[in-house]
């Protein structure tokens, strides 16, 4: 069956970027879940369309494609937000207070696991970020904020204008 | 790079380091780094810059030196001495070649002769915090790469394997299998297609040990795999690494291609006729994939879902191919032992367990951070000598192993710990987070905690673990929020059964553990919530009605 090539192609270099990565892996199977790390880094989310055209160029069905990229965490089929707040769940984390965190951030940007209807903050979780001595940690586009107080993330949503 | 070229690189670069006056040795871990230690190195360069020493005085970057909870942290070599809690202010004082400049900074000196490190022993971290993991020559000064020209020059691929059994090393992702009878599995297979698998995707919760050992001294797993590869007939290898690893990843992708360039990988290593190349897969954030063949389906691109086993990876594993899959640490501890015999390694530790192990410290706990201890040592000497004991609280509980481990009460302080006593009281090793709770962690929600995470993190692919992770989570949401009757802990306990016995993967088969072990040792905590209608650590709001609960 013929597949639905996007109705507007990509245009600029980080289509030509996609295809570099592809080819590394000589458009095989095997490369999907290096290929969609290269995707989602080059276009910040995966949308159906580049998932098909991912699909259609490693001549691999779409199911296998959207089944791969739904499974693992760290793809994102929704586009992300400007800024990024990532709280840490990892046990040390978790015994030392992050649920709050959570809370205040879905309290004052988005519910966890979203981006605020402005599109300015997404909110989300981590299963452990590997920083368990510097509980409770977050991740604020990629810095990570070390032993954050209750009120801690106070100055970091201040600097980047949420009310 | 031939063998003698080896031995004269590591000679030249000993000699030079030996002629500097100073080496200023700044911890650039994730710990550190995130308490501002890059600037602090930037710092640092400058102020020798500044008093145009920069030919007397090397300012470079190393791995985790253990002690996460005073970082940024900086070892200056000429002197041994190790400061701590450190800001950029600091460099022109550290960088002086003037003791009394230095008078302020004694609150900042920490005691290396103090328990935290004078009860460790070091293996695999040896080199973590002393040499710079971007600078293959720092590596080879400490004695990199001897091992991997030992084996290659002096030893047959069954000599190496027969060190690794005597070694007694068992693997340190969690399970304990010994690690020289999984070698023998894949060197007896017929010579054709292998691989060798490093499994980094650490995905417990609380460990952060494979890390570490990654970004502090990532030639040394290298070293590891490529001598695993000689030795079992294989010439590829791959790096399973976790997405979330930033700094671990882009360091290997630096070794790597360093290592390539001298002919430590890749066509005619040291010049001899073996070849080994490494390449690194990311995952993508699915906590299954340490599973080794859920593993194997994600280095192939798919799915991370496990199967059946048997086959087993050594007869059918990376594109049905024999195949070692072994963690970060298991490969770290390899180059010691080809270079001190199997039989140095195995008079460390216990009759069963031998060598040592890396902890990652966390939680309620004053030294936070990375431990290595030889294996044996009681969980109090870890808690209350190395770890500093509890700050302002009392000692409840200590989790091992991740969402498949347990709690271990106070009573078990005294325990010697290794693989078999772990097991013993429904513990389990895991691969070595040892998180710390005092009395303001209440034990049901700790078991509610572990269950959501191993109900997010079930591929779907069996069905009691898929929905018994589900059932659980409920009774045990409930239970924290007053809503639960007595005969919801029958219940729980046999859930608990069904997952163990007849899940397909170890996802499900220890997703029960943290359950049961709280069940056995804090029943009254549960009894509190049920009966009593309250939560002992204050921690869970029960909201529910207290006669609907017991009607």
């Amino acid at each position: 069956m013929p597949i639905a090539l996007p109705a507007a192609p990509l245009k600029d270099n980080r289509e030509k970027l996609l295809e570099r990565a592809m080819s590394r892996h000589q458009y095989s199977g095997d490369g999907l879940i290096e290929v969609l790390h290269t995707a989602q880094e080059l276009y910040g989310f995966l949308s159906v369309p580049l998932l098909k055209t991912i699909a259609h160029k490693l001549r691999l069905p779409p199911s296998r494609v959207l089944g791969v990229a739904s499974f693992y965490h760290f793809f994102s089929l929704k586009p992300k937000g400007e800024h990024t707040f990532v709280v840490c769940l990892g046990t040390a984390c978790y015994v030392a207070g992050a649920l709050g965190l959570v809370e205040t951030l879905e309290h004052r940007c988005a519910k966890a696991g979203t981006t605020s209807p402005d599109g300015k903050v997404s909110v989300e979780t981590a299963r452990c970020i590997g920083s368990c001595g510097l509980a409770p940690a977050v991740i604020c586009d990629g810095r990570v904020l070390a032993r954050v107080a209750p009120h801690g993330l106070d100055e970091e949503l201040e600097r980047i204008g949420v009310e | 790079m031939t063998v003698e070229e080896l031995s004269e690189m590591q000679a030249q670069e000993t000699e030079r380091q030996q002629k500097l006056q100073n080496r200023l040795l700044c911890c650039t871990a994730a710990g550190c780094v995130s308490c501002g230690a890059d600037r602090l190195r930037h710092a640092l360069a400058d102020a020798v810059a500044a008093q145009g020493r920069s030919a007397e005085v090397e300012v470079c970057g190393t791995g985790c030196m253990g002690l996460c909870s005073r970082g940024p942290l900086v070892l200056s070599a000429a002197d041994r001495r190790l400061y701590g809690n450190l800001t950029p202010e600091d460099a022109p004082a550290l960088a002086s070649p003037n003791a009394l400049d230095r008078q302020h900074l004694a609150a900042c000196v920490i005691d290396l002769d103090g328990p935290f490190f004078a009860r460790q022993h070091k293996i695999v971290l040896a080199n973590s915090g002393r040499v710079d993991p971007e600078k293959l020559p720092d590596y080879i000064a400490a004695g990199g790469y001897q091992a991997l020209a030992k084996a290659l020059t002096e030893m047959t691929p069954r000599g190496v394997v027969e060190q690794i059994r005597e070694s007694g090393l068992r693997g340190r992702g969690g399970a304990g299998y010994p690690t020289g009878l999984k070698w023998e599995l894949v060197a007896k297979q017929p010579p054709a297609k292998k691989f060798v698998v490093c499994n980094a995707d650490e995905g417990d919760p609380g460990a952060f040990m494979d890390r570490s050992v990654l970004e502090g001294d990532p030639h040394r797993v290298l070293e590891g795999m490529a001598i695993a590869g000689y030795a079992v007939g294989a010439q590829q290898g791959y790096i399973y690494v976790r997405g979330e690893y930033g700094l671990a990843i882009q360091r290997l992708q630096n070794a790597i291609k360093q290592a390539e360039r001298e002919h430590l990988l890749g066509n005619r290593i040291l010049e001899t006729g073996f070849q080994f190349r490494i390449d690194l897969r990311m995952g993508a954030g699915a906590f299954v994939c340490g599973e080794e063949t859920a593993l194997i389906a994600s280095i192939e691109g798919k799915r991370g879902q496990p199967r059946q086993r048997p086959p087993y990876p050594p007869e059918s594993g990376l594109w049905n191919a024999p195949t070692l899959i072994n963690n970060v640490e298991t490969f770290a501890n390899i180059a010691p032992i080809v270079v001190n015999g199997g039989a140095w390694f195995a008079s460390i530790g216990t009759a069963s367990s031998k060598g040592t192990k890396v902890f990652a410290l966390a939680g309620k706990i004053a030294n936070t951070g990375l431990v290595e201890v030889p294996m044996g040592v009681t969980l109090r000497t870890i808690l209350f000598d190395i770890g500093g004991g509890i700050p302002g609280g009392t000692f409840k509980a200590a989790q091992t192993g991740g969402p498949s481990g347990g709690c271990i009460p106070e009573q078990f302080l005294d325990l010697p710990v290794d693989y078999e006593s772990l097991i013993k009281i429904g513990s389990f090793m895991g691969s070595g987070g040892l998180i710390v709770m005092d009395d303001s962690s209440c034990m049901v929600d700790v078991a509610r905690f572990f269950m959501e995470f191993c109900m997010d993190e079930s591929c779907g692919k069996c069905i009691p673990c898929r929905t018994g992770t589900v059932q659980m989570h409920d009774i045990l949401l409930r239970i924290t929020k007053g809503e639960a009757g007595p005969e919801d802990l029958a219940m729980l306990q046999s859930y608990s059964t069904l997952l163990r016995e007849t899940s397909l993967c170890g996802l499900g088969q220890g997703a029960p553990n943290p359950v049961m072990s709280t069940l056995k040792y804090f029943p009254q905590e549960y009894e509190a919530h049920i009966r009593e209608h309250r939560c002992p650590a204050g921690r869970c709001q029960l909201t529910g009605r207290l006669e609907e609960a017991t009607a």
